[in-house]
């Protein structure tokens, strides 16, 4: 196989590992801080092997992008640190996912709580079958005893927190699947937000949209990324440029090279990453 | 706000996981129950006599149903013959010629409906047009019966296999020069055969379970089937008549027919789809 | 070489196949016009009044339909309300739960069930499930129910709660198979986005799934409806054939196909036939509305969910 590069986080002096703690415990972190850290995680599609020893670090409100060429292992380590991969015979995963220290691959993590925390974007925009704002109340009326008029703010809140509100405040009655696609992906983000996650896992997010809808997404990631720590999987490398603080590159399930964004675009330490990069593959 | 409690929202979820299951299982169970008296109570009836010989009054020993099996297999044979070209036909011009328009839209309600009618309906409309004017109860009349409750399957069926067909194959053949009767039964029927074929072979089998429509139309009868013209031994009036009878050897006789006619029914329908998913891989 | 000559077949095939599809118009033109005319005598002679009669005697020649329509609804109303909430948690098994191999081998099972033909529902229903339900189910249904006068009377197996017992069971296998399959085209990422929310398999069930596709599920429901309200052998042999009304499930009542299938070769004179034919033409009625309100729906929710299929 190719070189396996160990994973490290240059340009993050303060960052230490949180100790393992319950993952109950609200803890306050700071931007730098490791939000998530993967470590030997393998992953396997029944008998074929996805993911090699992958180690990873994110950090707290930054945004961490994740590259390669299409079949490389992006999304599949993605679906990892919220244990969607679970919902299909067949997937295993091996290793550890530390999140705030406490390893969420293990038997006593509760997933419900854990993809409470978690919020995850898809490719294709997923409204659910239902008014625009019974998809924002989805989460919070799950999880939550809520009267209504806190729920009205909640979800106002949520719409404008992922700049949507001032489009739909006229339609919050309308089907979610009457918006346009670029307004369904936001709305996919407001119904994520409006649980209050702590991470937002973000799968292509734009490539189903048009650019502008595309640039709106990122403005929106940009704010967001104040109070979330953000995880995006993108084969748009300009987009990675613009918006992500720390980039991964994956290739062929492993983690070639890792570190802050300007460095990997400008002065990476790998041949193949430069390949990439410039184009040359992928 | 208070977060719900996710020892109960799982313990609704595994609730709903257990009933499930069980429902899942109950339907096992009820097939099971069902078959297996059918089994049961219908091997105690069947030897050579059964499939030989005509039946004996009550009380007397020996008898089968020889007659009612050969008079269901004439009866359906009849229906499928008069039946499935017409069915066939309406399939082919829905699919081919119909197609979107108002008359094909009018036609498509009412083989919907047709096929919702329930079958004693249409057990007394043929009695009314056939048995009425005729004075007569005739193996002829069951089997139109039988055709009429299968016309707007293979109608429905059909179209939608043919519909299947990619629109690109026609053209080719009709780009070749050849009329279109060819280009459609002889590049369209054959693309499309296995559909056709699993299709129609569903509709028989779903039809010769009948029983409704062929009580007052092609009756019963001690006999041989010899005519059309005259009352037609059958199945599945047999089984009705012999079980609500007094008579234990009777009811044996209807539970062996029973298993004789789900042994058809079920197996018919279990190689069909077999073939189906044979023929999907 | 010469071309062939050959007589053009186009239009005759045309005719011809256009003339298979006019047979269904003219069938279903004829069955509406038989029947009615069919009826005749007995419209004229008891009017509306046939619908709101109890009364059932061949020697006065007095018909009324109120307790075969009364039994048709009673029964496909006890097999609708067992059937629907069964193929729900049956397909939710099917998809959701239950492995790949199971779920081919219970489905495969389940649609066995709808192949069983009528008859031999009947021939189980009264020679072992009416036995059962009066032995086991309809002692304790008494016992947990004193005064519900629903369950009262004496435990004769058969009756109206068996014919809808049975029913269920028939109309099963259809709603069970379409949900099954409505179940299946919900896109797999959409149901992902809703358990990465958090949510347990039947709160995506409830919330997403179902209304995802509700169409289809509804469509089913009607679909077994209206195969439960004109079945006629399983509920002839259950049903007990009795032309009277009464507040227990557990007795004896009569459907409207169950009277046809009892009473027609032996109606003796011509109001008897008509009065008979019209009840069919009151249940061939049922059906109609039943088609038009399973139409008029599907066209009403495909508006309202807009995009969503």
């Amino acid at each position: 196989m190719m070189q396996t590069a160990t994973a490290t986080l240059p340009h993050r002096p303060q960052v230490r590992p949180l100790p393992v703690s319950s993952v109950k415990t609200e803890s306050q972190v700071h931007a730098g801080q490791i939000k998530i850290a993967t470590r030997g995680l393998n992953f396997y599609y029944a008998d074929q092997q996805a993911l090699f020893d992958n180690e990873l670090e994110i950090a707290a409100n930054q945004v961490t992008a994740i590259i390669g060429p299409s079949g490389c292992g992006k999304s599949t380590h993605l679906r990892t640190y919220n244990r969607i991969f679970e919902l299909y015979r067949g997937q295993r995963v091996s290793g550890e996912v530390l999140l705030d220290g406490q390893n969420i691959l293990d038997g006593d993590c509760d997933v419900l709580e854990l993809r409470r925390k978690i919020g995850m974007i898809f490719q294709k925009p997923t409204p659910f079958p239902m008014s625009v704002f019974d998809n924002i109340a989805y989460g919070l009326k799950q999880h939550y005893h809520i009267n209504r008029s806190e729920l009205r703010d909640r979800v106002e809140t949520a719409l404008q927190q992922a700049a949507l509100w001032d489009e739909v405040k006229d339609k919050l009655n309308h089907p979610g699947t009457a918006l346009s696609g670029g307004q369904q992906q936001r709305l996919c983000i407001a119904r994520a937000i409006a649980i209050e996650p702590e991470i937002l896992l973000m799968d292509e997010p734009t490539s189903a949209v048009d650019p502008i809808a595309t640039a709106r997404i990122e403005e929106l990631i940009d704010t967001l990324k104040k109070r979330y720590t953000i995880v995006i999987v993108t084969h748009n490398m300009q987009q990675a440029a613009r918006i992500s603080d720390y980039t991964a590159f994956f290739y062929q399930g492993r983690i070639v090279e890792f570190g802050a964004t300007d460095k990997i675009f400008t002065n990476p330490d790998n041949q193949q990453t430069e390949d990439y990069i410039t184009g040359r593959f992928g | 706000m208070k977060p719900r409690s996710l020892t109960y929202r799982r313990g609704i979820d595994l609730s709903i996981r257990v009933i499930s299951s069980l429902a899942a299982l109950f339907g096992i169970i009820m097939l099971g129950w069902i078959l297996g008296t059918v089994l049961f109570k219908g091997a105690a009836a069947i030897n050579w006599a059964f499939f030989t010989e005509l039946p004996a009054p009550p009380g007397m020993p020996g008898g089968g149903l020889a007659n009612a099996i050969l008079g269901t297999l004439l009866i359906t044979l009849l229906s499928v013959l008069i039946g499935v070209p017409v069915g066939l036909a309406a399939g082919v011009w829905l699919a081919e010629f119909g197609q979107e328009s108002k008359l094909a839209e009018v036609i498509r309600f009412a083989a919907n409906l047709l096929m919702s009618t329930p079958s004693i309906i249409i057990g007394v409309f043929v009695y009314v047009v056939m048995v009425l004017t005729t004075g007569k109860f005739s193996g002829t009349a069951g089997a139109v019966t039988l055709a009429i409750i299968m016309l707007p399957v293979v109608a429905r069926t059909a179209e939608d296999m043919l519909a299947l067909v990619p629109s690109a194959l026609r053209e080719a053949a009709l780009a070749l020069g050849m009329p279109r009767w060819k280009a459609t039964l002889g590049i369209v029927f054959r693309a499309a055969q296995t559909g056709l074929l699993t299709g129609t072979l569903l509709a028989v089998a779903r039809v010769s379970g009948e029983t409704a429509p062929l009580l007052f139309t092609a009756l019963n009868s001690p006999y041989w089937p010899e005519s059309f013209n005259e009352p037609t031994a059958n199945l599945t009036v047999t089984i009705f008549n012999y079980a609500m009878s007094p008579y234990d050897d009777w009811q044996t006789l209807a539970w062996g027919a029973s298993l004789l006619i789900t042994a058809g029914v079920l197996g018919t329908t279990i190689i069909t789809r077999g073939f189906i998913w044979y023929r999907s891989r | 070489m010469q071309t062939k000559s050959h007589i053009n077949f186009d239009p005759a095939f045309r005719w011809l196949t256009l003339a298979g599809g006019l047979a269904i118009l003219f069938l279903v033109g004829s069955i509406c016009y038989t029947l009615i005319i069919g009826a005749m005598p007995a419209l004229k002679k008891f009017g509306i009044g046939f619908l709101f009669s109890q009364s059932w005697d061949p020697a006065f020649k007095e018909f009324g339909a109120l307790s075969s329509v009364y039994g048709t609804l009673v029964s496909t109303a006890i097999g609708m309300l067992i059937a629907v909430p069964l193929s729900l948690v049956i397909a939710l098994f099917l998809v959701e739960l239950a492995p790949p191999a199971v779920s081919r081998l219970v489905g495969g099972a389940i649609e066995l069930l709808a192949a069983i033909p009528s008859i031999i529902y009947g021939m189980w229903g009264l020679f072992v499930f009416a036995p059962f339900l009066a032995d086991h189910v309809q002692p304790w249904l008494t016992s947990v129910a004193p005064g519900l006068p629903l369950f009262q009377g004496p435990p004769i197996g058969i009756g109206m709660l068996a014919a809808g017992i049975i029913l269920a069971l028939m109309v099963l296998p259809f709603i069970t198979s379409v949900t099954r399959d409505v179940f299946q085209m919900v896109p797999e990422v959409v149901k992902e986005s809703a358990y990465g929310m958090g949510s347990t398999t039947w709160e995506v069930t409830r919330k997403v799934t179902l209304p995802y596709g509700i169409q289809g599920v509804v469509g089913a429901c009607f679909l077994g409806l209206g195969r439960a309200i004109g079945e006629t052998m399983a509920v002839t042999f259950v049903i007990g054939n009795r032309h009277e009304i009464s507040a227990s499930l557990f007795a004896a009542g009569n459907s409207i196909a169950s009277t046809l299938a009892n009473e027609f070769t032996e109606a003796s004179d011509d109001l008897y036939l008509a009065a008979l034919i019209e009840l069919g033409l009151v249940l061939f009625g049922i059906t109609l509305v039943i088609q038009f309100i399973a139409r008029w729906w599907l066209r009403r929710t495909a508006r309202k969910l807009g995009a969503v299929r």
